[in-house]
């Protein structure tokens, strides 16, 4: 009982992950009808914010202590952030916080980051073969990534939850269970809520303004919409730049689980790719219930149980589950009719 | 959309190419190519791109893929060597066969569904080939080390004939042909320049028209009556076997089969050769082939200490600022300059390499037809 | 439209052309030499091949500065590093056989293609005589055998699997780092004191060869010292989130967690592990622990705090006392400014180790350079007196354990040695782990 519990957690939280991740890239699909290879770097990039501002707020004032010396010889260096020494405890805090306060960073930065990418270069190419889309962002994605790691190094950075949140809670006790048998970490359930609020934001954000609406008219009929003399190109610069904050947004929140690295958007790209594809090109709710679903398939395919009957399961339940979904349903789970088919 | 071939232009096309294959150390000499590795590499993954066009460059259907049937290709490729005979011609057929035979399985399902999803198919396919091959497949594929030749391997075909191998680790030859070094540049050569004239019939064949009118418009040709499926499945399997052919190569001339060959990256490299060199043109796969090799192989290899020596003309001050400003692109930075020549390609020369070859064309042949440079085909959402 | 094809007959007439080229490959064949690149010149050249791009990047880089420095000392350049408290005197700092050391250097990849790709590249076109470096077990081997077949030495560098000088060992390679075989046997005792016999293990373990030879030889080992293991499950390499193996160890009634994981994994399933609680958890009454049995210093910089009190091996650490590690790392930091990985401290040995095997020698012929490697015993080169053995060239010397340290004084302090694990106690049998090293291999140019 309490591994099938944990288990879906485990799903719920890889799933908030994965639709978090997709949503960015189905919405640029299916708006803009761009194959952004690159959105795995946007991703990265939010995950960079946080590791900036971390540095930035602990660059230390490095004072020399002749007295000691370092293996090589050179004086000890000693070091204290400035902001400790100029807000004492506060300082303290704003360190320890830096991850969510990274939030505040990442939005603005990647509103900007998205809307130069989409002016300066996707624009270009909405009228040209996917093919040369795929080819171009995924250039992109390469220097992108071959900036950072001439910054930061290849190595991952550690990101630390902030105190509060850094250990994990007892669940098990909420549900009537023995202590200690279910416990989950405090910030992977700040991460599920976190994807859940998101989520729920850019629907209704999609459902209920005018802004949204024009812009679910103009992924079912990009050229009617413009006939009627509204002017699509610059929202869908502002769908871009929301794509990318999103994409940021996961990005930034996902640096405790997974210490950040350059190579990071990589890893995650063809995933988010599948989730999409699965969910249905086109479709907002498809992406989001496919994240949700191949997260708890693949908990339960790692479970021992699982394996011990097909080996190996776990590393392919993913395209697997792709495979049939895509066969007994041509559109995936809710994809729409000539969008990508051709 | 239909383009006019000459008969001689045709010929003038394989004999420049044969020049090229048959004069490539000399050539790439200069630029410091010349060496049998790299040209080996040239002509295998030229094969391997070549075949990928005649899928993608006449029927638009993208694969993500690919590299599986490569791996493929060469895992049955090492097992010949191990299991039968040195001799590369049984790897040779095996390979492609085997290539053929997984494209077959795998295009018989990933091609109920096109554009997108096809491509995700194709990619969850290689995907799992690739995450078993690495792990729960060990006794086959020998996982991370890869597949290797060992002194006691049977090779049961050697040993009915006789063929003695000495107490080192046996090499791949041709009837007593060593199949490394530059020898087995000369027989990529050949492969490669066969492989490319069989496209080129393919692509002026009535079954390359075909496969054009489905890229062109696949519900017209349905409405029409024709079922295009057997048509696509046998575009598919050829460009499975040419990357199973592709793979046997590569254990030909270097008998280890790895299971990241099957990685999604290598599948995304050979589309990205194909769309680099111009997608649905004959030559522009090869040349995208080897522009990306080349970058692989020899701008990474630049270091500081290199880098000092080409730039010791300078005065010192400026030598190492200009060191450090193109230590960035080169060496450790040789990926930052493949993702920017890829961006800078695909904004000024939509049709990929060859568009650029073609406006070059156009240029020497006058100012006459300024402004009026083909684009070649290529795919259209 | 006019289509007309091309016929056999004019395919055969264009192929005749290529029979022309055939002839270009005379032209291209060197000098006749004694064995592959036999070097003329004032100078021979090394092969560093180390991983420039993915996920070993850094350690790469580490590995290339090593190489750099060592090149410098055996030129006679700088403060001579470990030259100096090297047991061996054959190098005097004027070059190898009197010709000074040029390198060329190559981006694995971390891929076992793109590194034999580069490998042969600096063996076809540079003249490499030997070729050093790289950041897995799966590229060593790969890259091993190359060496092989080419008739060069290969000099291994970060490999940790037993296969390298074991199952896959070839004449022409050598491994100066240590195994998994030797980390359970230095490891078992320790884990003993800390932990007491009556322990649960449950496994972690990255789902390639490595993995399963680390996994080996740790159960082995804390087998026999009488622990349990309660299960041993394989994840895939590069999984990223681990929640979905971390979460059945809660309650499996194990009260070790054993993370069988190298480079970014280990980074983030120790991670994972510790924001599951597992390192503050009470099992059967006793805290529970983690061990990783493979540490690298650069890598758990990745992890943070997590790594306190985390129990590992590593072949070297800079925090090393004895007169070789202390010069290494007054020339490695002065130079650079940081101190140096156990990445770069096993390159920079074997680079030593083999251009002294050469002056020995006399020659750069592999065999004859294999020889003098081949049962050599020295001392000075911060692991303690070591002996390359001769049955399968693998370095035996002394296990440091590790743990990860409570109070780093900085970012680099990561690690403390708890113990040093005699040589005697992880020496085996070099049959127990098969394999055939075959006949050197000199190649013929």
């Amino acid at each position: 009982m309490d591994a099938f519990v944990l288990q879906i957690l485990n799903g719920l939280d890889k799933g908030g992950a994965y639709a978090l991740i997709a949503l960015g890239l189905t919405l640029v699909f299916g708006t803009l009808g761009v194959v952004n290879f690159a959105h795995g770097a946007l991703f990265m990039l939010g995950a960079f914010c946080a590791v900036t501002l971390q540095k930035l707020l602990s660059l230390e004032k490095v004072t020399e202590d002749p007295t000691q010396l370092t293996a090589w010889g050179t004086p000890m260096e000693i070091r204290t952030p400035y902001i400790e020494t100029w807000l004492g405890d506060l300082g303290t805090t704003l360190i320890d916080y830096s991850v969510p306060v990274s939030i505040l960073l990442a939005i603005p930065v990647m509103l900007v980051v998205g809307v130069v990418m989409e002016r300066g270069l996707i624009k270009h190419f909405y009228k040209r073969p996917h093919a040369e889309q795929i080819l171009v962002t995924f250039g992109l994605a390469i220097v992108l990534q071959e900036v950072v790691k001439s910054f930061f190094g290849a190595n991952p950075i550690p990101q630390p939850a902030p105190e509060i949140v850094a250990g994990s809670a007892d669940i098990g006790l909420l549900l009537g269970m023995d202590p200690g048998t279910v416990v989950y970490p405090w910030w992977r359930m700040v991460y599920l809520l976190f994807s859940a609020v998101v989520i729920g934001l850019v629907f209704a954000f999609l459902q209920f303004t005018t802004f949204g609406m024009v812009v679910r008219a103009g992924m079912a009929d990009r050229e009617t919409v413009g006939l009627l003399g509204i002017d699509i190109d610059r929202r869908f610069t502002i769908v871009f730049g929301l794509a990318a904050v999103v994409a940021g947004m996961a990005g930034v929140m996902y640096t405790p689980i997974l210490s950040p690295d350059y190579h990071m958007g990589m890893d995650f790209l063809v995933l988010s790719f599948v989730v999409v594809v699965v969910g249905g090109m086109g479709s907002l709710g498809g992406a989001v219930a496919a994240g949700f679903l191949l997260g708890i398939l693949q908990s339960f395919a790692s479970m021992n149980e699982v394996k011990t009957i097909l080996p190996g399961i776990d590393q392919i339940i993913i395209y697997l589950v792709a495979v049939a979904i895509l066969l007994i349903r041509p559109r995936g789970l809710m994809g729409r009719r000539g969008v990508m088919e051709s | 959309m239909i383009e006019k071939h000459s008969r001689r232009g045709d010929l003038l096309l394989l004999l420049g190419f044969a020049l090229v294959v048959a004069f490539a150390p000399t050539i790439f000499e200069p630029i410091g190519g010349g060496y049998p590795d790299l040209l080996q590499k040239f002509a295998i993954y030229g094969i391997f791109a070549v075949g990928f066009n005649i899928l993608f460059g006449l029927t638009g259907y993208l694969s993500f893929g690919h590299a599986a049937f490569l791996g493929v290709g060469s895992y049955t490729a090492v097992w010949s060597f191990k299991l039968l005979t040195m001799n590369v011609l049984p790897a040779l057929v095996l390979a492609t066969v085997m290539g053929g035979l997984f494209a077959l399985f795998i295009g018989f399902i990933a091609l109920r569904r096109s554009g997108i999803y096809f491509s995700i198919l194709t990619l969850a396919f290689a995907q799992m080939s690739y995450n078993l091959a690495y792990s729960v497949l060990t006794p086959i594929t020998n996982g991370e080390t890869g597949l290797q030749l060992t002194h006691g391997d049977p090779r049961v075909l050697d040993a009915l004939f006789g063929v003695q191998h000495g107490d080192g680790l046996p090499s791949t030859d041709l009837f007593g042909m060593s199949m490394s070094g530059w020898s087995g540049y000369y027989f990529c050569g050949v492969v490669l320049f066969a492989m490319f004239y069989v496209s080129l019939r393919i692509f002026r064949s009535p079954f390359g028209m075909m496969l054009r009118a489905v890229k062109s418009n696949q519900n017209r040709m349905n409405y029409t009556g024709i079922n295009t499926r057997p048509y696509t499945l046998a575009a598919f399997v050829i460009s499975g076997m040419y990357a199973g052919l592709a793979g046997g190569l590569m254990a030909v001339t270097d008998p280890l089969a790895g299971a990241e060959r099957m990685q999604w990256t290598a599948s995304g490299e050979v589309v990205l050769m194909t769309i680099l060199g111009g997608t649905g043109t004959l030559l522009g796969p090869v040349l995208g082939a080897g522009v990306i090799k080349y970058f692989e192989n020899i701008f990474s290899a630049f270091n500081e200490a290199t880098l000092m020596d080409v730039f010791s003309f300078l005065p010192e001050t400026l030598q190492h600022g200009a060191v450090a400003i193109t230590g960035l692109f080169v060496g450790e930075g040789w990926h930052l300059t493949l993702g920017a020549l890829f961006m800078l390609i695909v904004i000024f020369l939509p049709g990929g390499l060859m568009e650029g070859v073609n406006r070059i064309k156009a240029l020497f042949r006058g100012g006459l037809r300024r402004g009026e440079v083909r684009r070649p085909a290529t795919m259209t959402g | 439209m006019t289509r007309r094809t091309i016929t056999r007959r004019d395919l055969l007439k264009t192929s005749a052309v290529l029979g022309a080229g055939f002839a270009a490959p005379m032209i291209f064949t060197r000098g006749a030499m004694a064995y592959t690149n036999e070097p003329k010149g004032a100078t021979v050249t090394f092969g560093f091949n180390v991983p420039q791009t993915g996920a070993y990047a850094d350690e790469g880089a580490d590995e290339l500065r090593a190489y750099q420095l060592a090149v410098k000392h055996i030129n006679g350049e700088g403060d001579g590093g470990m030259l100096a408290t090297f047991s061996s005197k054959a190098l005097k700092g004027n070059g190898v056989n009197g010709k000074k050391v040029a390198y060329v250097t190559g981006d694995t990849q971390t891929k076992s293609d793109a590194a034999r790709a580069s490998a042969k590249r600096m063996i076809e076109k540079d003249g490499a005589v030997m070729i050093t470096g790289g950041s897995s077990s799966g590229v060593a081997i790969a890259v091993q055998g190359l060496c092989q077949e080419a008739g060069v030495i290969f000099m291994a560098g970060l490999t940790h699997s037993n296969d390298t000088t074991g199952k896959d060992k070839r004449a022409n390679g050598f491994r100066h780092f240590f195994n998994t075989e030797m980390s359970g046997a230095a490891l078992a005792p320790v884990l003993k004191n800390a932990f007491g016999t009556d322990r649960v293990a449950y496994h972690l373990t990255a789902d390639y060869t490595w993995g399963w030879s680390q996994e080996g030889s740790i159960k082995k080992y804390t087998e026999q010292l009488g622990w349990k293991t309660a299960a041993a499950v394989r994840t895939p390499l590069g999984a990223g989130d681990f929640s979905q193996y971390i979460t059945p160890v809660l309650n499996s009634g194990a009260d070790v967690l054993v993370l069988n994981h190298y480079g970014k994994d280990m980074v983030n399933s120790l991670t994972q592990a510790v924001q599951f609680g597992l390192r503050d958890k009470q099992v059967n009454g006793k805290d529970f622990a983690i061990v990783v049995p493979l540490y690298s210093r650069l890598m758990a910089q990745g992890a943070g705090e997590n790594v306190k009190g985390i129990f590992g091996s590593t072949n070297w650490h800079w925090s090393l006392q004895d007169e070789g590690s202390k010069a290494f790392v007054k020339s490695f930091g002065k130079e650079y400014g940081f101190p140096p990985s156990q990445a770069a401290h096993t390159c920079y040995c074997q680079a030593i180790l083999y251009a002294d095997a050469c002056q020995r020698a006399g020659t750069f012929m592999p065999s004859e350079v294999g020889k003098a490697l081949e049962g050599f015993k020295f001392d000075g080169l911060g692991n303690g007196p070591t002996e390359y053995r001769a049955a399968d060239h693998q370095c035996f010397k002394d296990v440091l354990v590790v743990k990860g340290k409570e109070k780093p004084t900085s970012k680099f302090d990561v690690l403390e040695v708890v113990e040093v694990t005699p040589r005697s106690q992880v020496e085996y049998p070099a049959e127990m782990l098969g394999g055939e090293l075959g006949p050197f291999n000199n190649g013929t140019a």
